[in-house]
């Protein structure tokens, strides 16, 4: 059998998320054995031929400027499955706080008097889902490397991987952790997607939201825990907006 | 001569983010040398305005994957300067292990497997899997060594949970650190067999030198990447990192859109060689050893020898790094809890990122929320140093042919390690 070609590319991010490839250590070595990477910029000098097509097109970072926004059609356009890597391509995650704000005022705080050079210009944050057809979205910032290597061994085997439709309180709950708001912190835990076996409450710090809402989070019941310890809601969006702003 | 060479590296490869190199030679004269970053920016010191005290920490380590770590203690060390927060000697040294076990995993990463491919003459590590697998197998047991350096401290490889404004979110037990201990040990011998290889290789970086000035932390007797002040070596005044914003002299060039940093000259460079050039005499001693068989001294100006200088700084990294371990299984680990109080304030933070030293500065109100920030990143200090550079270069190697040109402009940027995901204000595009 063929070897399914792989490419990984980058928008707009912190590369943490192919990063998290290379931390496979020596898994990548039985990962070369199964899959042929074509086209890693990050990693490797050699460059696809220009219109070569992917099996599977792994794209981290989110859109910010129209000529991104052209790149990425072009990689969706050459690639059987787009899959969607860490929370900038699947959610916006970080780089949408900037949305908070008007582009020209993001602009001038950072460049001042040369803020209105055209180089300069950016649009508002996009995830990937926003610009072209994603396959499917391996979210948190960074990606789990072990959920990666599942989506990729799944579709491979021509089967549908599926996302966990919990929230993080449920895998919190079964690794016996404190409550984060017993400390007085803001969690999102109650309204987050699981995914991340509740890593950040885990290592004894409240949940960011970097995997997203949960699909249908039940608002009702974060209302009643942020009442139970004295919170508003207005806290809790404060909290949402590092990784779900709009 | 009238020679005429003509190319544009388009994203150049196996480097962090996305940078160009433009070339126009006519009749033997260079009419245009250009190092351009077209990296989309991102906006990090807009973004954190009105952000928490206790969020920054969480937003800024996404500035960068391979240093995130550093700009987590920058950033802490900022707010926890204008809060007014005492940390203990206890959070110190643990941070400082972290921070190690940063510039283990990015220096590994690096020259293991962004540099060496080009002394073997590879397009990448993919190749050297079979043709140098117990190379292979080196650079990734040391990756993995700064990996779980950051896992046992930080709470994750990537973008730490753990590290907090007061302190540590969640200790590590002396089980840990005695294991950790075990793994130091086993890697001495491991960096040992990888410094014969690079050294085997060495001459494969190309001879080039040219006069620069290098900015380092500098807090003798130590050789520092988290405490000290800010040395220069064109001159003998130390800076308190308070002061940073008269170093950096951050101005827009005329021949560039990007901000740029100088102080006695027009660039100058940080990152390994710098930190090396100001603080080579408080290596530890294999440390010393290696720089000695490479025959690197202080006074270094060629910058291809940046790598040789990461590797060094690993096994120096490595031996100081027991030493803390021993200190903190010494005195046992004691529970703690970080504790904060929000105040009105401006702060700097400063630490040596594997690429260099970085700046963290924000303001907050009286409820702890982010006015302004300023964020001044080593790629972003290193830009004009690789543009004066690559002028002294290219003349130097025109009679070459163009492929070899290419290679030792492109090894040239490597050397530097650019981390151009960290652009927060560094953009150089050209107008066509």
């Amino acid at each position: 059998m063929r070897k399914p070609r792989i490419g990984i590319f980058d928008f707009a991010c912190c590369e943490g998320c192919q990063l998290q490839i290379v931390n496979l250590e020596e898994e990548i070595l039985d990962l070369l054995g199964v899959v042929t990477p074509v086209e890693w910029r990050e990693a490797m000098s050699d460059q696809a031929e220009k219109g070569e097509s992917f099996d599977i097109a792994l794209v981290e970072g989110s859109i910010t400027r129209e000529e991104d926004a052209e790149r990425l059609r072009e990689i969706r356009a050459r690639a059987k499955f787009l899959i969607a890597l860490g929370a900038c391509a699947t959610i916006g995650g970080v780089n949408k706080l900037k949305n908070n704000f008007g582009m020209n005022d993001v602009k001038e705080t950072v460049y001042g008097e040369a803020a209105d050079m055209p180089h300069l210009e950016t649009m508002p944050t996009k995830a990937l889902h926003e610009v072209v057809q994603v396959d499917y979205m391996v979210h948190g910032c960074p990606i789990e490397a072990a959920e990666l290597a599942h989506v990729v061994r799944t579709l491979l085997a021509g089967k549908t991987p599926t996302l966990p439709a919990y929230p993080v309180c449920v895998e919190c709950k079964l690794k016996e952790n404190a409550c984060r708001f017993e400390f007085g912190e803001i969690c999102l835990g109650p309204i987050t997607r699981a995914g991340c076996g509740a890593r950040c409450p885990s290592e004894g710090s409240w949940c960011f939201g970097c995997r997203g809402l949960v699909d249908d989070p039940n608002t009702q019941a974060a209302r009643e825990v942020m009442a139970h310890y004295g919170k508003t809601i207005d806290d809790l969006r404060g909290k949402m907006l590092l990784f779900n702003s709009k | 001569m009238s020679r005429t060479v003509e190319f544009d590296v388009h994203h150049v490869t196996r480097v962090e983010g996305h940078g160009n190199i433009k070339v126009r030679v006519k009749n033997g004269t260079v009419d245009e040398v250009r190092w351009l970053v077209p990296e989309a920016p991102r906006f990090f010191e807009a973004m954190v305005r009105g952000r928490s005290w206790e969020d920054i920490q969480t937003v800024v380590s996404r500035i960068c994957g391979i240093c995130s770590v550093t700009h987590s203690l920058a950033s802490i060390k900022a707010v926890e300067a204008a809060l007014g927060v005492e940390i203990s000697r206890q959070t110190d040294r643990l941070r400082i292990l972290a921070h190690y076990g940063e510039q283990v995993e990015s220096h590994v990463l690096h020259v293991g497997y962004l540099v060496a491919p080009d002394l073997l003459g590879q397009k990448s590590v993919v190749p050297l899997v079979t043709s140098h697998p117990e190379v292979v197998q080196t650079v990734i047991a040391l990756h993995k060594l700064g990996n779980h350096m950051m896992e046992v401290l930080a709470g994750r490889k990537t973008h730490p949970i753990r590290l907090k404004p007061g302190g540590f979110a969640k200790l590590p037990t002396e089980a840990e650190l005695r294991d950790l201990k075990a793994r130091l040990q086993a890697a001495v011998p491991q960096l040992e067999a990888l410094a014969e290889v690079i050294l085997s290789l060495a001459g494969e970086l190309p001879d080039f030198r040219r006069e620069t000035e290098y900015i380092a932390l500098v807090n003798p007797p130590h050789y520092p990447f988290y405490h000290g002040q800010i040395g220069s070596t064109d001159t003998d005044e130390r800076v308190p990192v308070a002061e940073f914003e008269r170093v950096v002299n951050e101005y827009v060039s005329p021949q560039s859109t990007a901000k740029w940093t100088r102080w006695h000259r027009d660039a100058y460079g940080v990152g390994a060689l710098a930190r090396f050039n100001l603080n080579a005499e408080h290596l530890a001693p294999l440390a010393t050893k290696v720089a000695a068989s490479f025959g690197l001294e202080k006074g270094c100006t060629n910058p291809y020898l940046n790598n040789v200088a990461q590797l060094v700084e690993v096994v120096h990294v490595v031996e100081r790094s027991m030493g803390i371990v021993d200190e903190l299984l010494e005195a046992g680990i004691r529970p703690e809890k970080p504790h904060v109080e929000p105040r009105a304030g401006v702060g700097v933070g400063c630490v040596e990122a594997p690429r260099g030293i970085l700046f963290h500065k924000y303001e907050f109100d009286e409820r702890g929320r982010c006015l302004a920030a300023n964020i001044c990143i080593p790629t972003n200090q290193n830009h004009a140093n690789i543009q004066k550079d690559f002028e002294a270069l290219l003349p130097e190697i025109l009679d070459e042919e163009e492929d070899a040109i290419r290679l030792k402009m492109e090894m040239l940027v490597r050397a530097y390690d650019p981390c151009i995901s960290c652009s927060t204000h560094y953009l150089d595009v050209e107008f066509v």
